[in-house]
C-alpha cells in the first residue's frame, strides 16, 4: 500500500494480501461486536407495532464498545445526577440501533471495496467516507484496547505486550490519513 | 487529538467567544481524545456542517487545545441528530443545554 491518490472522481489505492487481511480481520471482529450488542436488546411487540426500535439504556459495559458508542451527556464519574443519566439512556435507547446501523454499513462497504487478497480498490468519494468512518472506528476500537496516549511513541519497549500490535495501529493511522489527503487536496 | 508521526503542527489561532445562547437552548460539544486525527476531525466537521475548511480547522484546534468545543447549537432535535452524526463519524460528542 502506497497511499491513496485520486484520479477522475475516484480514488485508489493497491492493497498487499497480508494487508488486505489484516484490515477485513479487524472490520470484521467490529461487526460481529457491534452486532452482538444490538442483539442483546429484544424488540418488545410495541416496537413491531410501531417500527420505532429501541435499543439498551446502558452504556456497554466493554471499553471498546463504550468508545465506539459514547454518552450523549458528559457524566460526572464521581457525582452523576439522576436527571443526566436517565436523559442519557433514554438517548442512548433511542439513537444507538441507527448509530449500530451506520457503523455496520460502512464496515460492510470496507469489506465489498476490499478483494480479500488485495490488489487494487477503487472507491466513489462516498465509499471514500464510509471507509473514513469504517477505519476510524477500527483505530478507535484498537487504540482504546492499546490504551494509546497523544503522543504515543512510534515503538514501544519490546517486552511490552502491546508492541506487535502498535505496528499495525500506526499503519491504520497511515492508511487513514492518506486518504483524509487524497480527498482534500 | 493525534497526527501521524513526524507531521507537521499547525500554530493555534485565537478563537471568539461564543455568544447567542438564548434561542439556541442545547450545544454540541466535542471533546479531545488521543486517537481521532487532526485532518479528519476538521473533514468531519467540514462535511457534517456545512463548514468552511478555516472554521473547521480553528474548533478542530480548540478541541485539541482546550479539551473541548462547542460545534454547533440548536433545539433538542437539531443537537441530538448533530451528536448522533458525529459518533457514526466516530467523534466523542455529547450534548448539553447552554448556559
Amino acid at each position: 500500500m502506497r497511499g491513496w491518490q485520486r484520479k477522475g472522481g475516484r480514488v485508489h489505492a493497491g492493497f498487499e494480501q497480508q494487508e488486505a487481511a489484516v484490515l477485513r480481520g479487524l472490520v470484521s471482529q467490529l461487526e460481529d461486536m457491534l452486532r452482538a450488542r444490538a442483539e442483546e436488546t429484544p424488540q418488545d411487540p410495541l416496537s413491531e407495532l410501531t417500527g420505532i426500535r429501541t435499543g439498551p439504556s446502558q452504556s456497554p459495559d466493554d471499553p471498546v464498545l463504550s468508545r465506539l458508542l459514547p454518552d450523549f451527556h458528559k457524566i460526572d464519574p464521581d457525582t452523576p445526577s439522576q436527571e443526566v443519566l436517565d436523559s442519557a439512556g433514554a438517548l442512548r435507547s433511542l439513537h444507538e440501533p441507527e448509530l449500530v446501523d451506520a457503523k455496520v454499513g460502512v464496515a460492510a462497504v470496507v469489506m465489498e471495496t476490499l478483494p480479500r487478497d488485495g490488489g487494487d480498490v477503487k472507491l466513489t468519494y462516498e465509499q471514500a467516507d464510509a471507509w473514513l468512518s469504517a477505519l476510524n472506528d477500527v483505530r478507535l476500537a484498537l487504540g482504546t484496547a492499546l490504551d494509546v496516549t497523544e503522543d504515543m511513541p512510534e515503538e514501544l519497549p519490546e517486552d511490552d505486550p502491546r508492541s506487535p500490535h502498535l505496528g499495525v495501529y500506526h499503519w491504520l493511522t497511515w492508511v487513514q490519513e492518506s486518504l483524509v489527503q487524497a480527498l482534500t487536496a | 487529538m493525534t497526527t501521524p508521526v513526524a507531521s507537521e503542527q499547525t500554530q493555534v489561532e485565537p478563537v471568539g467567544v461564543e455568544r447567542g445562547a438564548e434561542d439556541q437552548p442545547w450545544q454540541t460539544i466535542v471533546w479531545n481524545d488521543p486517537v481521532n486525527l487532526m485532518s479528519y476531525v476538521t473533514y468531519v466537521f467540514q462535511k457534517l456542517f456545512g463548514y468552511s475548511r478555516d472554521h473547521a480547522t480553528k474548533l478542530m484546534l480548540d478541541v485539541h487545545h482546550r479539551g473541548r468545543a462547542v460545534v454547533s447549537s440548536g433545539s433538542k432535535e437539531k443537537v441530538e441528530g448533530d451528536v448522533t452524526r458525529l459518533h457514526a463519524a466516530g467523534l466523542w460528542a455529547t450534548m448539553e443545554r447552554s448556559s
